[in-house]
């Protein structure tokens, strides 16, 4: 109840509340995530039951144009899904992995910045000439090859059985240096601090201190980076997928729905690519919009790299 | 100085190994050499006998340090698909990944300044907010979405492009380029105005935002109470002091400019690396692969390594405090 007032009076909320594009990119984003979390109870067709698709339904156009059929008001896709349906079980498969990759690659990347920038000396030398390696390496070059060996190495048919999680992986792994970097700079910041000296004398475990003490206060510029992770790791998984690197066609993923309908595009069913493009389009510009303004607000000395 | 460089360039050998030890697990590990040459008659003896005599049985560090040694002589496997050594094969693909990044460079450093410099001056002009939307816009826009629209747009509406494919080159000494012609530099113009639609809107946000900044400065102040003339003010004291910020980023990004060829080629079909990569991906061919990656690597390390000495020789705080 304390929280919950001090929240009410908080100058975040305030800012919040006066900022319409803030308001109107999170009112996007929440509904976004709202259906995609009930795509199963909202969508008319299971892409996933093959029992209700029919390859006769096949590149039927959206309802209000000729040809169109009224139970599909977005038209079907080549293999004769429902495009609407397939849309929003892709946009839960696309906010799944975004959202799985940014904890994977936060996790691993507060445990070393946390590690290297608490332990100091050769811990820190090391783990950040290890981040500082990989971070001059483009995130989507590590993300192609990684998937691209991790695709060899489990064979096709097993790579999209375990498309998601193993995307999940790939992405998180090409991403975690910026976390990195960010918790470290600011674990630097705290680790001169007299709270941290305090606990220290009165004899407390450093896992304790790093975890219950320092962490909590480094937080903040985590979560600015986070939601725009959120919308890079979405960003990437369909560029992976498009790549025919991630989410197989079978799968329904947005990457996935852009790449099965892109050479479709040309002989006019230019549906199946534009709604999922368009549904990707404005969740990543609603997650950015978002972000900045978070970023804006919480105003942390966000560690430039 | 020299210490730093050394040190830099004993850092860069060791990711250089780093990089060929994934490569050498990889071929190590996927897909079986044997398999591949001989057919399926050949007893168990005699792939015994070839696997002794390609060196397969022997231990793995002896296997890694033939795998290095042959990659210094440049020797990186024979392509399975190719049936070419694949360090030609990916030597003869790169002439296409650079000059499209080339092309997509023009068009940025073309448009970025004149449109940064605008809407730094006029911020409240609509032309300026109406850009500063579409680059919010363009960040939130994947490449191949570009792709596929500017495709739709110039290649089968209007049908003013060609949309696939380098079109005509010129082989010059080892070097087929396309910019030679008049058929290639058409092949050239959607691919990379796809590619620099990733960086343009940054580049342009970026220019504004430095600029903006340096407006505010007193001596740009100072440079109008001596009533000098505007473009004066706005070009010469201002615009350059904006520059060197913009050109350390440049450096950074070229980089990722790299990284989204891939996307770019496979959707214009344009016969680059990254497209060879994809294909050698379907196809299986692991040789093919580590090479590319090897290449890759490669490729990062002594660009970046050549940064930072640069840096270090431009700035000795980097190679002072950022180097306990």
């Amino acid at each position: 109840m304390n929280a919950w007032r001090r929240l009410r009076k908080s100058y975040f909320l305030y800012s919040f509340r006066r900022d319409p594009v803030a308001l109107a990119s999170f009112a996007i984003f929440f509904f976004l995530v709202l259906v995609s979390l009930f795509a199963p109870v909202i969508a008319p067709h299971n892409p996933y039951d093959t029992s209700t698709i029919d390859v006769m339904d096949a590149e039927i156009p959206p309802a209000w144009m000729a040809g169109g059929d009224a139970r599909f008001w977005l038209g079907t896709d080549i293999q004769g899904r429902d495009l609407y349906s397939t849309m929003l079980y892709g946009l839960r498969t696309s906010v799944a992995i975004g959202i799985g990759a940014v904890l994977f690659q936060g996790i691993l990347g507060i445990v070393v910045g946390l590690t290297a920038g608490y332990a100091g000396g050769r811990v820190d030398s090391f783990l950040m000439r290890v981040a500082d390696i990989q971070f001059s390496i483009p995130y989507l070059i590590v993300a192609i090859i990684t998937s691209a060996i991790f695709q060899l190495a489990f064979g096709l048919g097993r790579f999209e059985q375990l498309a998601m999680p193993l995307l999940i992986v790939i992405i998180g792994i090409s991403e975690w240096p910026k976390y990195a970097r960010t918790v470290r700079a600011s674990v630097l910041g705290e680790k001169q601090k007299e709270y941290v000296e305090a606990a220290r004398v009165i004899g407390l475990n450093p896992a304790r201190i790093m975890y219950r003490h320092i962490l909590p206060n480094t937080l903040t510029p985590v979560l600015v980076i986070s939601t725009i992770q959120v919308a890079q790791a979405v960003m990437s998984e369909a560029a992976l997928s498009f790549l025919g690197l991630g989410m197989p066609v079978t799968k329904p993923s947005l990457g996935s729905l852009i790449k099965a309908g892109f050479q479709y595009v040309f002989s006019g069913s230019w549906w199946i690519t534009t709604f999922p493009g368009m549904l990707l389009v404005t969740f990543t510009l609603v997650v950015i919009l978002f972000g900045d303004w978070l970023r804006d607000v919480l105003n942390p000395k966000l560690y430039k790299g | 100085m020299f210490a730093f460089i050394v040190r830099r360039v004993l850092q860069a050998i060791v990711v250089m190994g780093v990089i060929a030890f994934i490569g050498f697990s990889v071929q190590h590990s996927i897909g079986d050499p044997v398999r591949d040459m001989v057919g399926e008659r050949v007893s168990l003896a005699e792939r015994e006998a070839i696997r002794d005599q390609l060196g397969l049985n022997d231990p793995v560090p002896i296997q890694f340090g033939r795998f290095c040694w042959k990659a210094l002589h440049g020797d990186l496997g024979i392509s399975y698909f190719h049936k070419r050594p694949a360090l030609d094969v990916i030597l003869s693909k790169a002439p296409a990944t650079l000059e499209l990044v080339f092309g997509a460079t023009v068009i940025i450093l073309v448009f970025c300044f004149p449109v940064g410099i605008y809407t730094a001056i006029r911020p409240r002009a609509w032309l300026s907010r109406f850009v500063m939307a579409v680059s919010t816009v363009g960040v939130a826009v994947p490449v191949f979405l570009t792709a596929i629209v500017l495709i739709y747009i110039f290649g089968v509406e209007l049908r003013w492009l060609p949309t696939y494919g380098r079109g005509e080159t010129v082989a010059l000494g080892g070097w087929d380029t396309g910019l030679l012609t008049a058929d290639g530099l058409l092949h050239l113009i959607l691919p990379s105005v796809a590619l620099s639609s990733i960086m343009l809107p940054l580049y342009i946000r970026l220019i504004r935002s430095e600029m903006m900044e340096v407006l505010e400065t007193e001596y740009i102040k100072f440079a109008w109470a001596k009533g000098l003339s505007r473009w004066r003010i706005w070009l010469l004291h201002a615009f350059k002091n904006t520059l060197l910020p913009v050109i350390t980023v440049f450096g950074v990004e070229i980089g990722i400019l790299f990284a989204f060829t891939l996307l770019t080629e496979t959707v214009f079909q344009w016969q680059g690396m990254g497209f060879m990569f994809l294909e050698a991906v379907e196809r299986s061919d692991t040789a093919l692969l580590v090479a590319y990656l090897v290449v890759v690597g490669v490729m990062f390390v002594v660009i970046n390594t050549l940064v930072d000495i640069c840096y270090g020789l431009v700035n000795p705080m980097v190679r002072v405090a950022g180097n306990p």
